[in-house]
């Protein structure tokens, strides 16, 4: 359910004087109700008249619980005109897609499907009200190292394409028929997307340009005024002659040096300089990439990871087997509820204060968090610094505002109030960790490092971070034991095993077959995780389904190949993987009722989906693969390992408590490392 | 007399080979013909119209001297026996082609016969190249105009033969390039309109330049294979359908124009554009850019005037104060495009239709240094520009186009005779042989000029020099000879070659002076001199060129004139030359050396008009011509004089620009009382009718069609006439001539008479 919508009326949402925070249960009423405190600065603010409340005996106000802002931890306030960038309402925003139509995209089979799909997929644009139509508008673009722009105004009886081919100076070459309404302009908007396969179909021209493509998504969103997002679907390192022209500089002898970080940098400024451009219009990117080769992700994703976007990867693209994902991903992201050209502010009692942000979005100074895109999807981590003294009486005090355009192109606050104890024992602080929450910082915190620092030195600060963590328990709260004894506070007995995972994985070590692409994609991908994502991604759940119920999971397992027997069948999901993977003397009957052969020799290894069979487990084990699937943002392919086969290795990739085949270490012998590095502090 | 003699022989010349000269006798000595004040010149039309004269379907036999190369002709000495030829340029002895093995007295060939001074051949040279159109459409219009432009547009298609091939480009503040060859979805490649490219950029972003195949390169592409990649020039008979649908959709430029600007309009980059497609598809073949414009340029390259309306464009007033800002650069910016189109063959017309100016000043080099065409209107949605523009279009006795391209006149003289320069729609292809003078007169140093496009009245003035010293004297009974050679490609894609030779008498200017005065041809000599004056007009300032035209007007009746010295009564002139000072008294008072009262944009569309006309199209502008209709006789030419305008008359006045339809004072009354709706009146309402049948029949012939005019005694428009005819009675002389009849006009400026006067007496003077 949505949150609920305050309106303060004319004068906008009731603040405080100095610090600005925004109404919430925080603010301490006084003076019968004319005056309200600050929980955050303690600053007496005048309650304006309209706002007025009596006080009831325990100085609550008498309307406290009929008020959202008054009770709740989160709400919504209505945004008045002086939210308003240039002070003007904003227009409702836009979606432009944009199209590569090279050689590559073409045979892929890419153009077809995304021309085919968007036939229907304009239909489920993100609205307000799901009685209404969305007020987001469209406009299409196809490229390749020149640009098509379409016009689709309604009034057309065919679709024109307007060729920018001046790609140094981009421009947007049309103004009316652009961005229409997807309801008026349909005839026309279907006979381009039945015509852009077609037109197409015999292209010799393999050469693309990017940094052209979103800044034509860019000038079109000034010229209309609006904000919006860019859905870009590219195929290839863009070679040709153009502003953000790129070239290969993929060099696997870098790995493990010193300049191995110069990998996940940019290789051209100009990105960087367009993201700001981005952010400043409300402009979001999102990126579907689908290479055969080198891409560098590392700079293409420059601008979707700056505008609150997000890139997605599909290698080695063919219709026939990443159709599905790929549509899946692209329903998810067209129609999930997003909001356009954010702010968010981060408010805190004294004592604290929020020093450091990861995720996708762009900052300015050292307090905005500027968002030209946000969605459901994207997680925000961010760090608050202890640098005052904090009471135990009062605790501490945050509250996350996010100002930012609906989809409905309504002006809105969303604010987020919390509230946290303070303690003065330290084994206090140890009993109310979270582990999934500290993993999720330390893994965000090390790859952003990677870009920065050698990746060596990078995995050396975690596993001293670590070390310090569980020194300092040992030392201050740990009943006193023999030096030789691991001791691990209970909230945070698997904190080495996790962060083993986060040593290992394909950013900080990767193996001989992971591309720098792969590295820079999953970087990237972290960065806007929240803990129960990165929690499955570093250490992923690993299901027996021998034996199921309906109503309850069985219990999972630890990542280890000790644990899987030749007998029994299991499920893992990673958040981007699932895979299935099939004993060699599997019951019949159980292969049978999941696959409807009897024989492990004729389970066909390239499935990506079971059979649909008319039996209970089959049923209960689609339905709990599409269970995985509704809580992940991503689609996740499934894949079927047969025990000996050739695809296990990239399953056993992902049993973490083992060895792995990149040299990262089991966590067994982590653990050791681990503990060694701990006497190490307290000697 | 020999004054009818003569005119029967320039009447014949001009009728036979197209050309007027200045002088039919021409004075055997540099010094002499100096001091004939007006130089020996012609008015040359290289494809005046002659259905008598079918062309011959071989190639011409040209002179082996390698820097001679004269066409064989009447005048050659011809060795029937031996079949060798004397070539009467360089007396090169040069043996018949094996082809010509048969002739003798009897049997000759055509080239040889005095009747065929000109002739024409057919060479088919190379592959032929259809013709090629490429419009180039200002959106900026205001909704009725667009309308009426895009109905004359698709109506033309229907006009073109089937094979040529057809472009259209659109602009506004953008500009886009069209593609034809498209099913469904229409294609257009856009270009900002504020960005100025490179020839190689336009051809790279339109995807012309195709790397060249291993093995081709040094090869030229065939004018087919171009055509067949280049899906912006088209077929007419492929795309007939798809443009007319495309120019039916064909909306205004849909930039938002905010209140006191104007819209922006990228005619610079346009046409550079335009050309650049041009010249990268087809270099070298004949193509005709017709630019259609309802505004100035306003931003961009060969921007004229800023989109801020409260800043006007550009005045003489404010260009005589160098107060006109982008005139230099847009003008620079138009010429550096106009000499690539020259080069490459292609020709732009100019089709101007607003009230205000358009930037006609900057832009006329287009036109004038290709031979394209200007038109300027008020709207697209008059007959003016509809029925102008459908006469581009018009076709000859054989039903080809009345025009031709790719045009290359070549001028070859005897020894005696240097060419000095050439003024018309040409540029020169800087071709230094020996018979180039170093003395320039109008585009000189060469003696082949380039006409990208040219048509049957397609005028040039050519300008000689005598070279002949003092004291060697021409031999007896030796003539002059020029020969013009004129290459192109005729419009029914065939390459031709006409050849015009002619020869003069030479004559001694100190016994033979009254032979020479009454070869003088006056008409002639007038628009010589009067397009030396337009030509120095465009870069020097007027008062200059009048002092300038005064001088030579004044030395020359010094030279021919009778009188007794520091006596203007005794004055005489012969009858050779009785009109000319009369024409250069209205050449004076024309919009072709006088600013005043006319926008830069008129005087540029005057002018260029002025030097590509035939001759009595050019008397016509110089002199207009005044008809009378009374109930006294039948029409009749009346003088150009205030004196001719009375209260019982309608006049026709055809200035060429305008038809002015003058009632007067009785006649407008009667005619607002309706006189001529009553039987009994019969006669009236036929004398109304007189001179819009007369006018109808100027107005359907002439190019452009001209400005249709009717107005009455006090009628505003009436200030048409007012400002054309000789002021003989003015507001300062009325009373005191104390005459009723003729309209006083309220002008300073001097009558025929006081100039007469004046000239009478500085002619005679021994101070001057």
């Amino acid at each position: 359910t949505p949150p609920y919508v305050v309106d303060h009326g004319e004068a906008g949402p009731v603040r405080c004087n100095r610090c600005k925070a925004y109404m919430c249960p925080y603010m301490q009423f006084i003076e019968g109700g004319r005056r309200f405190q600050c929980g955050f600065c303690s600053c007496v603010t005048e309650v304006p008249p309209q706002y007025f409340q009596h006080l009831d005996h325990t100085g609550k106000r008498v309307d406290c619980y009929d008020r959202p802002e008054l009770s709740l931890g989160t709400y919504e306030f209505l945004a008045t005109v002086d939210y308003c960038k240039n002070n003007k309402v904003p227009e409702p925003p836009a979606f432009i897609f944009l199209i590569d139509v090279s050689y590559n995209a073409v045979k892929s089979g890419m153009v077809n499907i995304v021309c085919n799909e968007l036939k229907s997929l304009l239909d489920l644009l993100p609205r307000e009200n799901p009685e209404m139509d969305s007020v987001v508008r469209v406009g299409f673009v196809t490229y390749n190292k020149v640009l098509h722009f379409y016009n689709v105004k309604s009034t057309l009886a065919q679709p024109q394409m307007l060729v920018v081919s001046d790609v140094s100076d981009m421009f947007v070459p049309l103004l009316d028929g652009f961005l229409v309404n997807v309801n008026e302009s349909r005839q026309v908007i279907e006979s381009l997307l039945e015509q852009i396969p077609e037109m197409f179909a015999d292209t010799r021209e393999t050469e693309t340009v990017f940094g052209p493509v979103i800044q034509a998504g860019l000038e079109a969103l000034k010229a209309a005024d609006c904000a919006g997002k860019l859905f870009v679907f590219h195929t290839s390192l863009p070679i040709a002659e153009a502003p953000g022209k790129l070239k290969n500089r993929e060099d696997k002898k870098l790995i493990g040096t010193d300049k191995e970080k110069t990998q996940f940098q940019p290789q051209v400024g100009f990105y960087n300089n367009l993201a700001k451009e981005c952010v400043a219009q409300g402009c979001c990117v999102d990126l579907f990439l689908f290479p055969n080769q080198y891409v560098d992700v590392a700079t293409l994703g420059v601008v979707p990871v700056s505008t609150g976007g997000s890139v997605y990867k599909y290698t080695y693209f063919q219709a026939q087997t990443d159709q599905e994902r790929f549509l899946k991903d692209l329903r998810r992201d067209v129609q999930k509820q997003v909001g356009f050209d954010a702010v968010m502010r981060v408010r805190t009692s004294t004592g604290i204060r929020a020093t450091d942000f990861f995720g996708s979005f762009f900052m300015n100074n050292t307090t905005d968090v500027e968002l030209a895109g946000l969605d459901c999807d994207k997680a925000i981590t961010v760090e608050f610094k202890h640098d005052d003294k904090l009471s135990e009486e009062t605790g501490a005090l945050m509250q996350c505002a996010v100002l930012y355009t609906s989809c409905g192109g309504q002006r809105r606050l969303r604010v987020h109030n919390m509230a946290v104890n303070c303690c003065s024992q330290l084994a206090d602080l140890y009993r109310n960790c979270e582990t999934d929450t500290i993993i999720n910082y330390f893994a965000k915190y090390a790859f952003r490092g990677v870009a920065n620092n050698p990746t060596k030195a990078v995995r050396d600060t975690l596993v001293n971070q670590c070390a310090q963590i569980l020194a300092c328990y040992r030392k201050n709260c740990a009943s006193p034991s023999s030096a030789g004894q691991l001791i691990l506070p209970e909230c945070m007995k698997l904190l080495p095993v996790y962060l083993n995972c986060v040593m290992k994985s394909d950013v900080l070590l990767p193996g001989a077959d992971v591309s720098l692409d792969d590295r820079a994609y999953l970087r990237q991908l972290i960065g806007c995780m929240d803990v129960a994502d990165t929690h499955v991604f570093f250490y992923p759940r690993l299901l027996p389904v021998m034996k199921l119920e309906s109503g309850s999971l069985p219990v999972a397992l630890r990542d280890s190949e000790e644990r899987l027997s030749k007998g029994g069948i299991y499920l893992m999901e990673t958040g981007l993987h699932l895979f299935l993977w099939v004993g060699a003397s599997v019951q019949q009957e159980l292969l049978l009722n999941i696959f409807g052969t009897p024989s492990f020799s004729q389970i066909d290894p390239n499935m990506i989906s079971l059979p649909v069979l008319d039996n209970p487990f089959s049923q209960r084990l689609r339905e709990i693969i599409d269970s995985f699937r509704a809580q992940r943002s991503r689609y996740m392919k499934l894949m079927v390992v047969k025990q000996e086969d050739r695809t296990e290795l990239i399953f056993k990739h992902f049993l973490v408590e083992d060895k792995s085949a990149s040299g990262g270490a089991s966590y067994v012998d982590f653990l050791c490392h681990m503990h060694k590095e701990i006497r190490q502090l307290l000697s | 007399s020999v004054m009818s003699t003569y005119q029967e022989f320039i009447q014949q010349n001009e009728d036979r080979d197209g050309v007027r000269f200045s002088w039919n006798l021409w004075p055997s000595s540099r010094l002499e013909a100096t001091r004939l004040v007006v130089p020996v010149s012609c008015l040359f039309t290289p494809l005046k119209e002659r259905p008598s004269l079918p062309p011959v379907q071989y190639e011409p036999v040209l002179c082996s001297r390698a820097n001679c190369k004269a066409v064989l002709n009447p005048l050659c000495q011809v060795d029937f026996r031996a079949k060798i030829w004397a070539c009467n340029f360089c007396f090169q002895r040069n043996p018949f082609p094996p082809s010509y093995a048969g002739i003798s007295e009897v049997n000759q060939p055509a080239e040889l016969m005095p009747q065929f001074s000109t002739i024409e051949y057919i060479v088919q040279r190379g592959p032929s190249a259809p013709l090629i159109f490429l419009y180039v459409v200002d959106t900026c219009l205001e909704e009725e105009d667009l309308q009426a432009l895009k109905e004359s547009l698709q109506m033309s298609l229907s006009l073109l033969p089937p094979n040529a091939l057809v472009g259209l480009i659109t602009f506004g503040r953008m500009v886009q390039v069209h593609e034809l060859t498209c099913e469904g979805i229409a294609k257009s490649y856009v270009f900002r309109g504020t960005k100025d490219l490179s020839a190689k950029q336009i051809q790279e972003m339109l995807g012309l330049t195709k790397p060249a195949a291993p093995g081709q390169q040094g090869h030229p592409v065939a004018p087919q294979e171009a055509a067949a990649s280049c899906r912006f020039l088209q077929p007419v008979h492929r795309v007939d359908m798809n443009l007319t649908d495309l120019l039916g959709e064909l909306q205004r430029d849909p930039w938002p124009v905010s209140q006191g600007k104007r819209p922006l309009r990228s005619t610079g980059v346009a046409l550079s554009v335009a050309v650049g497609l041009l010249e990268g598809a087809f270099p070298n073949t004949g193509a005709r850019v017709m630019l259609f414009i309802g505004g100035p340029p306003t931003q961009g390259p060969g921007m004229v005037v800023g989109d801020e309306l409260k800043i006007p464009i550009r005045s003489w007033h404010d260009i005589q104060k160098d107060n006109a800002r982008h005139l230099k650069k847009a003008t620079k910016y138009y010429e550096a495009l106009a000499n690539r189109s020259a080069v490459n063959g292609h020709s732009i017309d100019i089709y101007a239709c607003a009230l205000d100016q358009t930037g006609l000043l900057e832009m006329k080099c287009l036109s004038n240094l290709t031979g394209g065409h200007i038109v300027m209107g008020d709207s697209f949605n008059t007959s003016l520009f509809k029925q102008t523009f459908q006469r581009v279009f018009s076709k000859d006795y054989n039903g080809d186009f009345r025009m031709a391209f790719g045009g290359v006149m070549e001028v070859k003289t005897s020894r005696e005779v240097k060419v000095c320069g050439a003024i018309g729609p040409c540029v020169s292809l800087h071709s230094k042989g020996s018979s180039v003078s170093e003395n320039e007169m109008g585009i000189g140093g060469t003696n082949q000029w380039k006409l990208c496009s040219l048509d049957h009245s397609t005028t040039l003035g050519v300008y000689f020099e005598v070279v002949n010293q003092h004291n060697a004297p021409v031999p007896q009974g030796g003539r002059g000879a020029i020969q013009f050679v004129t290459m192109y490609q005729h419009s029914n894609t065939q390459k031709r070659i006409r050849v015009t030779t002619i020869a003069r008498n030479w004559a001694d200017a100190q016994s033979q002076i009254q032979h020479i005065e009454s070869s003088f041809d006056q008409e002639a000599a007038a628009v010589l001199m009067a397009r030396l004056g337009v030509f120095r007009a465009e870069s020097e300032e007027g008062p200059d060129v009048l002092r300038w035209l005064d001088r030579q007007l004044i030395r020359l009746c010094q030279k021919f004139g009778q009188f007794n010295k520091e006596d203007p009564t005794s004055f005489r002139l012969s009858e050779s030359l009785s009109l000319y000072p009369q024409f250069m008294f209205h050449l004076r008072r024309s919009p072709f050396l006088q600013v005043f009262n006319n926008s830069p944009d008129e005087s540029s569309y005057y002018r260029h008009h002025f030097v590509r006309q035939d001759l009595t199209q050019s008397l016509i502008m110089i002199q207009p011509i005044l008809y009378s209709y009374s109930f006294h006789g039948p029409p009749e030419p009346v003088l150009l004089d205030s004196s001719s305008i009375l209260p019982d008359r309608i006049l026709l006045m055809d200035t060429f620009f305008q038809l002015v339809i003058y009632h007067g004072e009785t006649i407008a009354q009667w005619r607002k009382a309706g006189y001529q709706e009553m039987p009994e009146y019969e006669n009236f309402k036929q004398l109304l009718q007189a001179p819009l049948d007369d006018a109808q029949e100027i107005l359907q012939t002439r190019f452009p069609m001209p400005r249709y005019i009717d107005t009455e005694h006090g009628g505003s428009q009436a200030r048409f006439l007012l400002s054309k005819v000789n002021p003989s009675q003015t507001h300062n002389n009325l009373y005191a001539w104390g005459q009723e009849t003729g309209a006083p006009i309220l002008t300073d400026d001097v009558s025929l008479q006081v100039f007469m006067d004046h000239l009478k007496k500085l002619a005679v003077s021994s101070s001057s």
